[in-house]
């Protein structure tokens, strides 16, 4: 028997403090199986030990809310006893090692955290991020991560309709993958994972266990260095054929009530998934290790509970019903193998080989996680930037040329049409637009989905940055006509260890709580991954949200394209022409300073409700809201989807280059029917909202009087080719 | 009129397909799974997009082999119409039913969007809806579309009025940028000799109403639906 020294526990990755908890709860020395269970289920991925304390201060109830975090996915009631069911995961660390498998077994990671719940998943997303376009690296993890969402989403039919991509040499040494998935189930029907029952059968489904991916959970909380490549091994394979036929049996399975209790097994397999149902039941589990299907010989009793194998669930049936539940499997030509039985010891016990391979107290394991206050520290407020603070430049229609043509703006097209986003026939709004939308399959309903995050807001000042993050998904959503109810976290952040970095998760979280409770738009699951740092540099913070709503009636949704020549264009909202932090800012002058935009929830409530009000009246023909490259970018953007110019007259004493690139929040450009824009003034009127007519749609070229005229063809080239030249550099393969 | 969908392990698009074919029929097909060796009594056989067998070994090779598929490559021999979408079109081929084969697409990626298809040869019963050099719209979504067979089978082909769908511009051009996946001749469906036996990588069973973007693919299945009955 290995001998655990001091060595061992620390390459285990806990601490002198944490072992010695682990002593005291066991009260002996564990073995080796034992401390690899502590060390998985006490890593920051799978205890939230640093992130706890502040993640339980954000608001995660409305009426509307079924289940928030704590479960594989939250859950929300859409009506008409339907519910969607949606989750975004982090895969940073895997997919900087091997980024085609990384990103494609965090997608069927989330796909099951979803489809564990009883739904069928109907979308997903991805917020990518990725070094500076230019950095050696960059082109070939793009590729390979597209590549692999595309590989896994593709295969499973489930439509992947959307998501966003930044590009920042912050992320040079830690790449962020973040992948969301929405599902659909009935609320009479909906699966939890606490285990219950004495003596029901614990059954194991899906793929053989094999020795890939033991350990994910802890490198995935531990920081890179150079030697980083040799995780390679740690890294799992996916096979999303065997993950749709995994998809299929259990919603067979779901259809009967044979099932007590489900989990997948994500990070930290058979561990985590046992753990957790036991726990949450506040029951014991007995496993026989023998009868865990295995793909290799030898297995340890070690290698076994923490490998992570995918494309495996964990069950518990009700008693007398494996027979039933095994010719399922068996026609979906997966293995099935009862595995153990619940047992009143509030123990986990393995045996194998006739032996005991791990004895250990469940709650203490589970609920005695480490929790830590880390210190942190406040960023310090940056200074707010106006137009007079910014030089003026010459030509502002070569400046809104290279906006349209700069990383962050340009389109995402090369990415997602590699996504299969139209299969299962619901898509009614395809990549490119504010927010998906996507049917609720035969019936009116139809979910509008979007991610958003804006991380040098974060960097620049954590709380703003992280309402912001918040605000953008709600006001995607709204542009849409959809009613944002509400959102999933993935938070993405450096080593908590470090002050400064706590102080940013800290501000983000506090700007997150302002605006979940402003917008009454909750919080109901989530994900944290903390270490994104290599050799001591760490990521910007990055709280990717991805923001769900419900359009009643999806023949009121607004796209952004420009429709009729006509149409009034309006500026609903103020412009205030802060320009710190702004794309202009960084793509013109080359600078990255200043304060974000200001964030005022109060006024992204009112014009956001106004704006919804207008479309269920069927008042507006396009609706966007301004964002990355503030106004300027937003008419561009609507006259390239429209394909279809317009004339603007700005009339404001904002200096020109404040007016058109300071990125305002809680705005909008809407279009209007002349016959209809009296009554849609009418009632901002009444509300005290302020709307301003800028303009008309027609002819062929994007005019701003006194500023730009360009064709809508040039501004449409310079917008589609960026990432196609970048992904056609040599290397980018 | 009756209709049988094919549904192999990991097909799917065979619940879009049997949306479109209950939206034109106003009644639902069967859906025959892979493992059955008999066919339900049908007027029409349809084998949906998807990834069979996860694409191992090669994309329809294993699915071409299924217990399923001798019925119905028997069916087609007898004359039942059959109809073969995206990954359908592959186990066509590898079952020997349509002729070449469908190789990795030129880029090298999956490609996922809308294409303007020219309408080639006039098949009463699959495409009579359409004007013969009409432009239809359809969306493409794989990975392995590209078009392959040998010069004097391509000849043949095209000879024959065997060629279905070819990729076009908007305006009915035969060019390299409106082929979305390097196939030859621009070549997006076949018929076998007979005419019974159409396969395409474009679905049209994902363009059946205005809120989905277009309405060519209901065009499509009416007429096949009004042509069979």
């Amino acid at each position: 028997m290995t001998e655990i020294t001091k060595d061992i526990v620390a390459e285990h990755g806990l601490t002198e403090d944490e072992y010695a908890d682990v002593l005291s709860i066991l009260g002996r020395t564990p073995n080796l199986t034992e401390l690899g269970i502590f060390s998985v289920m006490w890593s920051e991925h799978c205890s939230y030990k640093s992130s706890k304390k502040w993640l339980k201060t954000l608001p995660t109830e409305a009426p509307w809310v079924i289940c928030g975090p704590g479960e594989n996915a939250g859950v929300i009631d859409i009506g008409d006893g339907q519910a969607a069911i949606f989750k975004m995961e982090s895969h940073n660390h895997p997919s900087f090692i091997e980024p085609y498998q990384g990103a494609a077994t965090g997608v069927g990671g989330i796909m099951r955290d979803v489809f564990t719940m009883g739904a069928r998943p109907i979308a997903n997303m991805n917020a990518l991020r990725f070094g500076r376009p230019d950095h050696p690296k960059t082109g070939h993890l793009v590729s390979g991560v597209v590549a692999g969402i595309a590989g896994y989403g593709n295969c499973m039919g489930v439509p992947t309709v959307g998501g966003e991509t930044n590009f920042h040499a912050s992320y040079d040494g830690n790449i962020l993958v973040n992948a969301m998935t929405v599902g659909l189930a009935d609320t009479d029907n909906i699966f939890y994972s606490a285990a219950a029952g004495i003596g029901n059968p614990v059954v194991y489904v899906g793929s053989k266990t094999g020795r890939d991916g033991i350990h994910g959970a802890t490198m995935a909380s531990a920081e890179f260095d150079d030697d980083s490549e040799e995780k390679r091994p740690t890294v799992q394979v996916g096979d999303p054929f065997t993950e749709k036929l995994l998809l299929e049996a259990c919603l067979e399975l779901m259809a009967t009530d044979a099932i007590v209790a489900i989990q997948d097994m994500g990070a930290a397999g058979l561990t985590s998934s046992s753990f957790e149902m036991a726990d949450k039941g506040g029951v014991g589990i007995e496993l026989n290790l023998d009868h865990v299907p295995m793909r290799e010989e030898g297995m340890t009793p070690y290698e076994i509970m923490l490998s992570e194998s995918q494309e495996r669930m964990l069950m518990v049936l009700k008693p007398g019903r494996e027979e039933e539940a095994r010719k399922i499997f068996e026609k979906w030509e997966l293995d099935f193998s009862v595995i153990g039985k619940v047992t009143d010891t509030g123990r986990m016990v393995l045996t194998m080989n006739g032996e005991i391979a791990a004895d250990l107290p469940v709650a203490p394991l589970a609920d005695a996680a480490p929790e830590y206050d880390r210190p942190w520290i406040k960023t310090p407020p940056p200074t707010i930037l106006k137009g007079e603070d910014v030089p003026e430049p010459n030509d502002l229609g070569d400046v809104l040329l290279k906006l349209m043509g700069s990383s962050e703006i340009a389109s995402r097209k090369w990415i997602w049409e590699q996504y299969d986003h139209m299969v299962m026939g619901d898509t009614i709004q395809r990549p490119g637009g504010d927010a998906a939308v996507v049917r609720v399959h035969g019936t009116k309903k139809a979910l509008a989905i979007t991610t958003d995050c804006t991380p040098r807001y974060c960097y620049a000042d954590p709380e703003m940055g992280g309402a912001q993050a918040v605000a953008e998904t709600w006001r995607n959503i709204t542009a849409t006509g959809g009613k944002p109810l509400a959102i999933t976290d993935c938070m993405n952040f450096g080593n908590p260890q470090r002050p400064e970095i706590m102080g940013q998760f800290v501000g983000c979280i506090n700007g997150m709580r302002r605006a979940c409770t402003a917008l009454d738009y909750p919080v109901i699951s989530g994900n944290v991954s903390l270490y994104n740092e290599t050799n001591g540099t760490g990521i910007y913070p990055t709280p990717a949200i991805g923001g769900v709503g419900l359009l009643a009636d999806y023949s009121k949704m607004t796209t952004l394209a420009f429709k009729s020549e006509g149409d009034v264009v309006m500026l609903l909202g103020d412009l205030t022409g802060e320009l710190g932090q702004t794309i202009y800012l960084r793509e013109i002058e080359g600078r990255e300073d200043g304060a974000p935009p200001t964030v005022d929830l109060e006024k992204e409530r009112k014009h956001g409700d106004y704006l919804r009000e207008m479309i269920e009246k069927g008042l507006i023909t396009a609706a966007h809201d301004i964002s990355d490259g503030g106004l300027g970018v937003a008419l561009a953007e609507m006259a390239i989807a429209g394909n279809v110019g317009a004339e603007i007259l700005l009339d404001t004493a904002l200096p020109s280059h404040a007016a058109l690139f300071a990125e305002n929040q809680a705005c909008y450009v809407i279009t209007v029917k002349p016959d209809n824009v009296e009554m849609v003034r009418g009632f901002a009127l009444a509300e005290d909202i302020p709307l301003h007519i800028i303009g008309t749609i027609g002819h062929t070229d994007l005019k701003i009087d006194g500023v730009l005229t360009i064709s809508v063809s040039r501004l449409k080239n310079v917008h589609a080719n960026w990432l196609p030249d970048l992904m056609s550099r040599p290397g980018s393969e | 009129m009756k209709a049988a969908v094919i549904v192999f392990p990991a097909s799917n698009c065979d619940r879009d397909l049997k949306v479109a074919l209950t939206h034109s029929m106003g009644r639902e097909p069967d859906m025959v799974w892979h493992g059955d060796s008999e066919l339900p009594d049908t007027d029409l056989i349809a084998i949906p997009g998807g990834f069979s067998y996860g694409d191992y070994l090669r994309a329809g090779a294993m699915a071409a082999n299924s217990p399923i598929m001798r019925e119905v490559v028997k069916k087609a021999e007898s004359g039942t119409p059959v109809l073969a979408i995206c990954n359908g079109f592959q186990i066509a081929t590898e079952t020997g039913m349509l002729p070449g084969a469908l190789l990795r697409n030129a880029g090298q990626k999956f490609v996922c969007r809308d294409v303007d298809l020219l309408i080639t040869s006039q098949n009463e019963r699959f495409v009579g809806g359409f004007e013969q050099g009409e432009v239809v719209r359809f969306p493409v979504a794989h990975h392995d579309g590209n078009f392959y067979a040998d010069d004097d089978k391509l000849n043949e082909l095209e000879a024959e009025g065997q060629v279905a769908f070819r990729y076009v511009t908007p305006d009915g051009e035969q060019t390299d940028e409106a082929n979305p996946n390097g196939s030859r001749n621009n070549i997006a469906g076949i018929y076998n000799k007979v005419g019974n036996v159409l396969g395409l990588m474009p679905h049209p069973e994902r363009l059946i109403s205005d809120e989905l973007g277009g309405t060519d693919g209901k065009r499509f299945f009416d007429h096949l639906v009004n042509s069979i009955v």
